[in-house]
């Protein structure tokens, strides 16, 4: 049976490039090497709803030609007067770079999911910089990881293992055989736990109180992780040492760790619900190590001082690379989000958000960003491709995004694509189309095509350049 | 009624990875994200077991979910959900400036309602987003 390696998987950004498909027939029969999350998606992604195009007539969504629904889609497109355009996280880079020509055709306004995930890290880069590198580095050489509001073994399966603490490096070993230690021997604290609260006649099932002790194996030379969250994750078990953070108060821990970096005396007895002595000892580890690494999730970008979190974490990572080497990186979910703010910022200037009716581009954050756009109600039109805005946004962005002509390219039917008037089903990129996408590193991989798609889908690319094409004809005609 | 103050958080859980590749339409995702992970010792005072539903209310909205015991306990007061379309309708859409919505730290109130349905996908979309 004919075997594909080295295939890329489209799903998060960690882009393992390592995945093994088996293919029989035009079909994919077994997937090797991907996480859960990559496996579902390599074995279930046929089940797609329709491979013909849908244009709504009479309220109801029809099977029509493609040549109708790209006539369509450019009507409705050349006819608003603020359309938006968005998604593109989960897309190719080609895709996205025909969908900036088009946004610049009919003066839209272009914004990826960046927007509702790691805006705030990008606001916060171009204030105060960014100290990072590619997952390679870090792989061999970082011996301090530390995960910051962010759940790797949910979101990212196979981070941990391919380029942080379970991966063997050159200079940095593995501490997967540490962590199977540990399980076992904590599997055996909880079955204690549970006899000593029956004989007791406490709740059996009682959860453990949080220690704030720090286990000797985070003073030792060798590779460790921090994981740092308001809740244990599953992610936790796999840490050295789990730091609970009280909800919303991120920034005054970071701020806490910036000055003991300092060697500055806080005056308080905790923050964060955190001891400072556990702080002391932390930022003894952090100035410690050789090379750290500061990952961070949603957990600091969306939480109260968002932006204002991530200057103060690489802030932070700069007062830290006064003693040792230390790096960070946000953990970007989406596996072409990275690509998509790479593609709009060599095009235009800007990462997201970008704004083109006025004929140039023009952006700011808050006010030319999709959700803002939409609560202030003064878009008209709208095009979503490999996005789900009615699954995603607030209630009242997604009722006035639906309210409007909507055009959705996405080849699995979503809340998004039920309310749409238009509904292109393409080709799965990186699984029945070829393309490029970058990784959280800023590292770009070929998309592979594994499989033939069914007739008559195009890729995503392919459906842009036609819509724009069409767009470009209706304007070249006189009114 | 007892009612419960909590802080609501939306996150990203696995199954929830898995269930949106089986389909947003399919059971496996109203499953995995239909749910809000409390605290078992907020169970006990809400009065609640596994799997029973609850009404979640923000100043943004109110929705009816199904509630499963959190496994990252303790988390005293905090419920967790995964994002998706329920957790959309209880959002708060301020950006601050910055474009991007408040989808973390959101005050809430939660209370057992054990009567009540947690809607399917068409039904919520019919409901919510019905076009004019
Ligand atoms: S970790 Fe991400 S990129 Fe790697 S196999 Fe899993 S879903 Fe795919």
């Amino acid at each position: 049976m004919p075997v594909v390696s080295k295939v890329t998987c489209p799903v998060c950004g960690s882009l393992c490039d390592d995945i093994e498909v088996v293919v029989k027939n035009n079909v994919i029969t077994d997937v090797k090497n991907a996480c859960a999350v990559g496996a579902a998606k390599f074995l279930d992604y046929s089940n797609r709803k329709n491979v013909k195009p849908l244009v709504r007539k009479n309220g109801k969504l029809v099977e029509v030609s493609l040549s109708e629904a790209v006539r369509k889609s450019a009507k409705i497109l050349a006819d608003a007067v603020y359309p938006i355009m968005y998604g593109w996280s989960s897309t190719s880079c080609e895709a996205i770079r025909v969908g900036l020509e088009l946004a610049e055709e009919v003066g839209a306004v272009i914004d990826n999911t960046t927007t509702v995930c790691h805006g705030p890290s990008i606001l916060s880069v171009k204030d105060v910089g960014i100290a990072s590198s590619t997952l390679g580095q870090l792989r061999h050489r970082a011996d301090l990881i530390i995960y910051w509001g962010c759940n790797p073994w949910s979101a990212h399966p196979r981070h941990v293992e391919r380029y942080t603490a379970f991966s063997d490096g050159r200079f940095q070993k593995s501490t997967w055989r540490a962590y199977i230690s540990r399980l076992g021997g904590a599997l055996s604290k909880k079955r204690l736990r549970r006899a000593i609260n029956l004989i007791l006649r406490r709740d059996a099932f009682a959860t453990p109180e949080v220690t704030h002790e720090i286990p000797y194996t985070m003073f030792q030379k060798k590779r460790k992780m921090v994981l740092i969250d308001i809740r244990r994750t599953h992610s936790a078990d796999a840490a050295d040492y789990f730091l609970q953070v009280e909800p919303n108060k991120d920034y005054e821990l970071l701020q806490a760790f910036r000055m003991l970096v300092a060697d500055e005396e806080l005056e308080v007895d905790q923050v964060a619900g955190v001891p400072v002595k556990t702080l002391e000892e932390i930022a003894d580890v952090m100035i410690g190590c050789e090379l750290g690494i500061i990952f961070f999730g949603q957990g600091l970008t969306m939480t109260e001082g968002k932006l204002r979190n991530i200057d103060s974490a690489i802030s932070l990572v700069r007062d830290l690379n006064q003693r040792t080497k230390f790096l960070i990186m946000p953990m970007r979910g989406h596996f072409n989000v990275t690509g998509a703010n790479v593609v709009s910022t060599w095009q235009t200037g800007y990462p997201f958000a970008v704004d083109f009716s006025q004929g140039f581009p023009r952006y700011n954050p808050g006010e030319t960003s999709v959700i803002d756009i939409l609560c202030r109600e003064e878009t008209d039109a709208g095009l979503v491709i490999a996005s789900d805005p009615v699954a995603h946004f607030p209630k009242k962005a997604a009722q006035n995004l639906v309210r409007k002509p909507l055009i959705v390219i996405d080849p699995q039917t979503t809340p998004t694509s039920l309310m749409a008037d238009v509904v292109f089903s393409p080709a799965y990129v990186g699984i029945e189309a070829e393309g490029t996408a970058y990784r959280m590193d800023h590292v770009p991989l070929p998309l592979k095509k594994i499989v033939n798609p069914p007739s008559p889908c195009l890729s995503e690319a392919e459906i842009l350049r036609r819509i724009l094409q069409e767009v470009r004809r209706l304007r070249s005609k006189p009114n | 009624m007892p009612k419960l103050k909590v802080l609501l958080q939306t996150v990203r859980t696995i199954d929830q990875g898995t269930g949106k590749e089986h389909g947003k339409l399919s059971e496996e995702y109203q499953e995995s994200v239909a749910i809000c992970q409390v605290d078992p010792e907020d169970m006990k005072l809400i009065g609640m077991r596994e799997d029973g539903n609850v009404r979640i209310t923000t100043n943004f909205g109110s929705v009816v979910l199904r509630l499963v015991k959190s496994q990252a306990a303790p988390h005293s007061k905090i419920v967790f959900i995964p994002y998706g379309p329920w957790a959309s309708l209880i959002m708060n859409p301020e950006t601050h400036g910055t474009g991007m919505p408040s989808l973390k730290g959101i005050p809430a109130e939660i209370e057992p309602a054990l009567k009540e349905k947690v809607l399917s996908v068409p039904d919520l979309l019919k409901e919510y987003y019905k076009r004019e």
